[in-house]
């Protein structure tokens, strides 16, 4: 009981069997995003790309990147972590998670590692992508790197949370579609909240997105619409509330144990 | 003999409102084939899933192998095993890597040749690369079963195992069970077969209405309460039981063709040679006469009933 990780071999099976189903479908869940990432380059990169001016000094197609790489971030890590857990829920096969000496902590390490490492890896991916279509320059690669990590862990959190909470595929897709979405879009991944009217601008900064893809986009261009600690402060606070709720839901069982 | 499973004043009330168990009591032995029989909705999944840790107990303990299954949950389910009622597997998964995966979520390292035998013995080897989702359901039934093993649990726990399988893979699971009794597994299991139960079981628990209303040794409870019936087949058929008999409790059946007299199994004195003596005397004659004990299931049935008529 000492021990924080008592079960190693608990945890390795379930990120295992999270790994092998994405790699059951590596190549959907490749050519997706990058396909989506490239119609984006190619529509605002280069077609839009070209008439607009540059970005606190950067190109356009290149200024996006960053909020791309982001919004495959939230939605992978959110949808993958949240399917992670919801389905085993569907099927029945949750008895055995449940019946198992596994801890709440390894379970979710488990499950969260693993659908951070897939939007890890997309995001690699798409950054690689990018690569090809526009000139990047990094200015701060490990901070860039820990941002990628850290984001998509913190999504995941909020996924399994989702998943956690789901009856339903719809309510699945609900967070993702209805909240996501949107926030993503307003929250400057085509755009610096510094082009935006005042009203505008202050409106944006409630919405959270604004301060991760600040941050991640500074990582590149070193230049931040918000202030970095915020962003940071932002990011932080998130993640403890998921880590919060998820302590929750395994003290109390919610939605997992009758 | 050494208690492996102990439940003390278990209970559950549902989020609903629902009691499924009145306090339960019940130790299970080391090593024996336990057989908890009841009717549909008594309670029976609900104690098991509270045992392994699906549901959450409203109160009581239990101490499985002397680990309590709340404060020290690990040691706890690393000795118990689970085939639940409902069939759920991993459609693309192959045999094998679901199998694999188990005893590692159960906290062993690899043991391949530990998954093999267990593959072997439950005949599902040769389809262990096959995707879940090919099988047939007796096929899935099996992997379930090889899942619960795949981590040597010293306790197993079936959830009526052979509900909607034929005849051949009920035998192999009977067989199944008794090489795991011999290696000193403890099986508790569920069944609406009765036969099975009688077939297999060292000890029988029945539960109705989520309480525990007996806990006896097969045989001790088939020789306690089961009756024995004496049929006569009459040559000419009678249209009521003469006054003379009235010592005996008799029965006409079969159109006055058949008398039926039912006694204590275990009586010393059957009351049947004086009923013979006494036909006799009447002139009653017989063309045969045959008796017939009663099965496990005619008492689950008398045991479950009466208790319905006492408690309505
Ligand atoms: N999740 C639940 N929420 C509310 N009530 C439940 C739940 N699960 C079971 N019950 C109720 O608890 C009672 C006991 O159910 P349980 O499944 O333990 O019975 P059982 O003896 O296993 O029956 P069966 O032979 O049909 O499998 C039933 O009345 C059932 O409806
Ligand atoms: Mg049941």
């Amino acid at each position: 009981m000492s021990a924080l990780i008592a079960n190693p071999y608990g945890l390795w099976a379930i990120y295992r069997f999270e790994m092998a189903r994405f790699l059951r479908t590596v190549w959907q869940s490749l050519l997706t995003p990058v396909i989506s990432t490239s119609l984006y380059f190619v529509v605002f990169g280069a077609a839009i790309g070209s008439r607009m001016s540059e970005m606190h000094g950067v190109p356009y197609g290149a200024f996006i990147v960053p909020g791309l790489i982001m919004l495959t971030l939230f939605t992978e890590s959110l949808s993958n972590a949240s399917f992670g857990i919801y389905f085993p829920k569907f099927t029945g096969t949750i008895y055995e998670l449940l019946s198992a000496p596994v801890s709440p902590l390894e379970a979710v390490l488990a499950y969260v590692g693993a659908a951070a490492t897939k939007s890890v890896v997309l995001g690699l991916v798409i950054l690689a992508t990018a690569s090809v279509f526009v000139p990047l320059h990094i200015a701060h690669p490990f901070a860039m790197l820990g941002l990628l990590i850290f984001t998509a862990a913190t999504f995941s959190l909020f996924g399994f949370i989702v998943g956690v909470w789901a009856k339903g595929f719809e309510q699945l897709q609900v967070i993702p579609m209805l909240i996501m979405t949107p926030l993503t879009f307003l929250g400057g991944v085509f755009y610096s909240i510094d082009m935006l009217s005042p009203a505008w601008r202050t409106f944006s900064l409630f919405n959270p997105v604004v301060y991760l893809i600040s941050a991640f986009r500074w990582s590149f261009y070193d230049h931040a619409d918000v202030n970095l600690a915020v962003s940071l402060g932002f990011l932080l606070g998130f993640f403890a509330v998921c880590a919060a709720v998820v302590t929750l839901i395994f003290r109390t069982g919610y939605r997992l144990k009758n | 003999m050494s208690t492996i499973l102990s439940i003390k004043n278990l209970s559950k009330t549902y989020a609903s409102g629902l009691t499924a168990l009145k306090p339960i009591n019940l130790d299970i032995r080391q090593g024996e084939i336990f057989a908890l029989l009841g009717p549909n909705g008594a309670g029976k999944t609900t104690l098991i899933s509270i045992v392994c840790g699906i549901v959450t107990p409203s109160g009581g303990s239990v101490l499985a192998d002397g680990h309590d299954i709340v404060r020290d949950y690990r040691a706890a389910r690393m000795k118990i095993g689970l085939v639940p009622q409902e069939l759920a597997t991993d459609s693309f998964e192959s045999v094998l890597a679901t199998v694999r995966f188990s005893r590692g979520l159960f906290g062993r390292k690899p043991d391949e040749a530990h998954i093999e035998r267990v593959l072997r013995d439950l005949s599902l080897w040769e389809k262990r690369n096959d995707r879940i989702m090919t099988l047939s359901g007796g096929m899935k039934r099996r992997v379930m079963i090889a899942k619960a093993l795949a981590h040597e649990p010293r306790i197993l726990f079936l959830d009526e195992p052979t509900a909607g399988v034929d005849v051949e893979l009920r035998r192999d699971m009977w067989a199944l069970v008794r090489r795991l009794r011999e290696q000193g597994v403890t099986v508790i299991l569920t069944t609406h077969y009765i036969e099975e139960a009688e077939e297999m079981a060292d000890r029988v628990g029945v539960i109705r209405k989520g309480e525990l209303i007996v806990v006896e040794e097969k045989d001790a409870l088939m020789r306690k309460l089961g009756k024995k019936q004496l049929t006569i087949q009459l040559k000419d058929a009678l249209t009521e039981i003469p006054a003379t008999l009235g010592a005996w409790p008799l029965e006409l059946a079969s159109a006055g063709s058949e008398l039926i007299y039912r006694f204590d199994a275990k009586a010393e004195d059957t009351g049947i040679p004086p009923l013979l003596r006494q036909l006799h005397e009447l002139g009653i004659a017989y063309k045969d006469l045959n008796t017939q004990e009663s099965s496990l299931e005619d008492i689950f049935v008398s045991l479950v009933s009466t208790r319905t008529e006492a408690a309505a």
